[in-house]
């Protein structure tokens, strides 16, 4: 027996009418309707970008795209998953790319092809701005693309859309790979540390804790801790702690 | 979906005692206290919820009564139905699992020479590395060293990590960061290319990397792009079901499972890679989890099967702070410096009942108290029950805008379903993150049979009985690397002998020698949640 507090309403999954809890996701209605998700499903957090689905209120026109993991069901919504997308994807070498737009041109020569159309920004689950980053790839502005797509869940649903057959995600993924490794500049610090641990600076000290017992590990904890120099912040958190500090 | 109708009583009484809680504390819990709580309901105490494994290798110790029963249960592939002497697929590797560790040793041991098979459950890169938003822990800045990582990282585990597998650990984590930089992941840096690194909790010293708030996300893109880039032979929607042992004694492959046609096929490979990932969609004692779908611990019940040893297997991960409401982001975590900053533990009456700072054990204990025996929980419309965060008061405190400038990546995720943190508090739950233990492995990655590896949260060991933060993310890659290397210097030596799955009828006899029936078969492979499954209901609200 469900309890009282749940309401029922219908949903239409290809087609079929189900009577699913109201407040759930897409997903979990589909779960609930008896569908064991074996495709169109991955990490139920909204960041994998396995279960895309396609929607359509009743009484519109438009067909919507959202995650079924994230997206919650309303009455009267007609529903299909669409777990796979046939994208485009060249394949190359990172190391021997140069990061500039003539390399990206080669790779992917339909990038000129867009029309502006803006459908893939529409289509976007994570409402992104992906003719924005489009423009900005065919402009060689690579800085940009990485900000503009930095949050892709590559979905594919903008390649699915695109009516001049570009794979946006897939472009935008080269481009995010050619910043990362050639534009960056690399950490000096981290240079030096790859040389010491190679030159085996830490080995003595590591070998003398490998034999410590428990209290002289925690001793040392402590002494650790005494030093660290500012209070101890947790993971995960927003956005703009960090952004007057990124590239 | 913004806050209903149902929860609104509850929300007029926290509004109404908040001026009157600003600046209150609750008393700390004594000693005495804070044992008795845990003991009595923390899910690591509950023993009633853990049981002795009577089968196998670790016969005797005590798991989750969810991976017990998997453990004690018969393969869910008849072992007669499989035709060994028919072979698809030869390769010198086999990966299973496509999350960081399963990925990178792909890469690895491609990038050595090997002929390299990678199956995955579910689509390539589906896992819980992808949804790690926080960073990889490394000893890469001056102030910093592998020596003050190693210290950290056994303090966290309760003194219990093998030493050379910590050692292992610090030591090849400044290399990851500069193999994934090499590799084009856009890590968070100054203007001069130096890492800009955060301190979680726990650690003494700045060393999580991040990527913003999406770090797993931009490690497996990157990858997973690399695997294809590389041409890496992938099986997707291609569980394993059972690995396939030899007349020698050692691991040969595995049986996978095709999920759209629904045929079992084999694979013989010289050396095979476990990368499948911990238990979480078990859901131990109940418990939601922030786990993918595909977290059902099937790398450790084949291993067990085949005759390698668990480590540390009944020390789970429970984070206090889970997402209860809205159901879209159920089990997922808030981060504990939203405490940190001001908010609140409040029960439905709007009444605090424990301290905002106790640490996560004992805040998990007292909410699930509070829930269960007390009922001062909140119920919601889907059927799950929750405590509040007071995030408001953090405004309140801090001054305006405090929230946002700390917390803007969790106000815009509860902005999407219309709840304002800045205004509204936060449902909670606990919810299981991690398992602490795994297969027994040494520093390259084998276990206790010829041949088969296992590296990531499938493995166990290197955090001894409680992980810190940051450190799974670098877990993955270093184990993932030296099981890739290792595992492509070992093939070369390697001759097969007649394949086998004498080891899964021997089990199954096992079991009924023991006069064990659970009814069930293993590995689960996907979670149930079909009709009134689909819920989220709360069964573990109750004392020991």
């Amino acid at each position: 027996m469900l309890p009282d507090i749940i309401k029922m309403i219908p949903i239409y999954i290809m087609g079929r009418k189900y009577e699913v809890p109201q407040g759930l996701t897409i997903l979990k209605a589909m779960e609930f309707a008896g569908y064991r998700v074996k495709r169109g499903c991955g990490c139920r957090g909204g960041v994998c970008g396995a279960c895309v689905t396609l929607y359509r209120r009743k009484g519109t026109y438009q067909l919507n795209f959202g995650l079924a993991c994230q997206t919650v069901i309303e009455p009267d919504m007609y529903l299909m998953q669409l777990p796979f997308v046939p994208a485009n994807k060249a394949v190359y070498s990172i190391k021997n790319l140069r990061a500039n737009d003539s390399a990206i041109a080669k790779l992917y020569p339909e990038l000129m092809r867009c029309l502006q159309c803006n459908t893939c920004t529409k289509a976007c689950p994570m409402e992104l701005d992906v003719m924005g980053y489009v423009a900005a790839a065919m402009r060689g502005d690579l800085k940009n693309v990485v900000e503009l797509s930095i949050e892709c869940v590559m979905c594919g649903v903008c390649a699915a859309r695109c009516p001049a057959e570009l794979s946006p995600f897939n472009i935008a993924l080269l481009i995010r790979r050619m910043y990362g490794k050639h534009v960056i500049p690399p950490s000096p610090q981290l240079g030096e540390r790859l040389k010491e641990i190679s030159g085996g600076e830490f080995e003595e000290q590591l070998q003398e804790l490998k034999r410590a017992d428990e209290a002289e590990i925690l001793e040392k904890f402590k002494e650790f801790q005494a030093t660290k120099g500012e209070a101890a912040i947790e993971l995960g958190r927003g956005k703009d702690d960090y952004a007057s500090n990124a590239h | 979906m913004a806050y209903s109708a149902e929860f609104q009583e509850s929300l007029e009484k926290i509004e109404a005692s908040r001026n009157g809680r600003l600046g209150q504390g609750f008393p700390k819990l004594n000693l005495a206290d804070k044992t008795s709580l845990l003991e009595t309901y923390h899910p690591d105490f509950r023993m009633a919820e853990k049981r002795e494994i009577r089968v196998g290798p670790n016969r005797g110790s005590v798991a989750p009564n969810e991976l017990v029963d998997l453990l004690e249960s018969p393969s869910r592939l008849a072992p007669e139905v499989v035709d060994l002497t028919k072979v698809d697929f030869r390769t010198d590797v086999l990966v299973i699992g496509s999350g960081g560790g399963g990925v990178t040793a792909a890469l690895t041991a491609k990038e050595c020479g090997a002929e390299v098979l990678l199956a995955t459950k579910l689509r390539l890169g589906d896992s819980n590395t992808i949804m790690a938003e926080g960073g990889i822990a490394a000893a890469t800045l001056p102030e910093d060293s592998p020596v003050i990582h190693y210290v950290d990282t056994i303090v966290g585990g309760r003194g219990k990590n093998i030493p050379e597998l910590v050692e292992a650990l610090v030591n090849d984590a400044p290399f990851i960061v500069e193999w994934l930089t090499s590799l084009g992941v856009n890590f968070d840096r100054l203007p001069d290319g130096a890492y800009y690194a955060h301190m979680p909790a726990g650690h003494s010293r700045r060393r999580s990397h991040s990527v913003k708030d999406i770090t797993g996300l931009e490690f497996m893109r990157v990858l997973c792009d690399e695997v294809r880039n590389r041409e890496i032979d992938v099986l997707e929607f291609s569980p394993a079901v059972e690995l396939i042992m030899d007349d020698r004694g050692q691991c040969a492959g595995a049986v996978l499972f095709n999920f759209d046609t629904e045929q079992y096929f084999c694979v013989e490979a010289k050396a095979t890679i476990l990368a499948t990932g911990g238990m979480g969609r078990l859901h131990p004692q109940g418990f939601p989890t922030s786990n993918h779908y595909g977290a059902t611990a099937d790398g450790v019940v084949m291993a067990y099967r085949a005759g390698a040893a668990l480590l540390y297997i009944d020390f789970v991960q429970y984070h206090p702070t889970g997402i209860a409401w809205p159901e879209q982001m159920l089990g997922l975590l808030v981060s504990e410096a939203v405490r940190a900053q001001g908010a609140q533990v409040v029960n439905v009456d709007g009444d605090m009942f424990v301290d905002r700072l106790e640490t996560r054990d004992a805040l998990s204990a007292a909410i699930i108290r509070e829930c269960g025996e007390r009922g001062k929980g909140v119920l919601t419309p889907t059927g799950m029950v929750g405590i509040w965060l007071d995030t408001p008061l953090i405004d309140v405190m801090g001054g305006e805008r405090t929230f946002l400038r700390r917390f803007a990546g969790i106000h815009s995720r509860f902005k999407k379903y219309d709840i304002d943190p800045i205004h509204e508090p936060i449902l909670i739950y606990p919810t299981q993150h991690y398992q602490n233990g795994g297969i027994r492995v040494n520093v390259d990655g084998e276990t206790d049979i010829p041949s088969l590896y296992a590296s990531g949260e499938a493995a166990g060991g290197v955090h001894g009985h409680n992980r810190l933060g940051a450190n799974s993310l670098v877990d993955i890659f270093v184990f993932g690397r030296r099981s890739g290397m290792h595992a492509a210097q070992k093939v070369k030596g390697v001759k097969i002998g007649r394949l086998s799955l004498d080891h899964v009828s021997a089990y199954r006899d096992s079991l009924r020698e023991a006069n064990i029936n659970s009814g069930k078969s293993s590995p689960m492979l996907l979670p149930d949640y079909r009709f009134e499954k689909a819920l989220s209901t709360v069964q573990h609200t109750k004392g020991r």
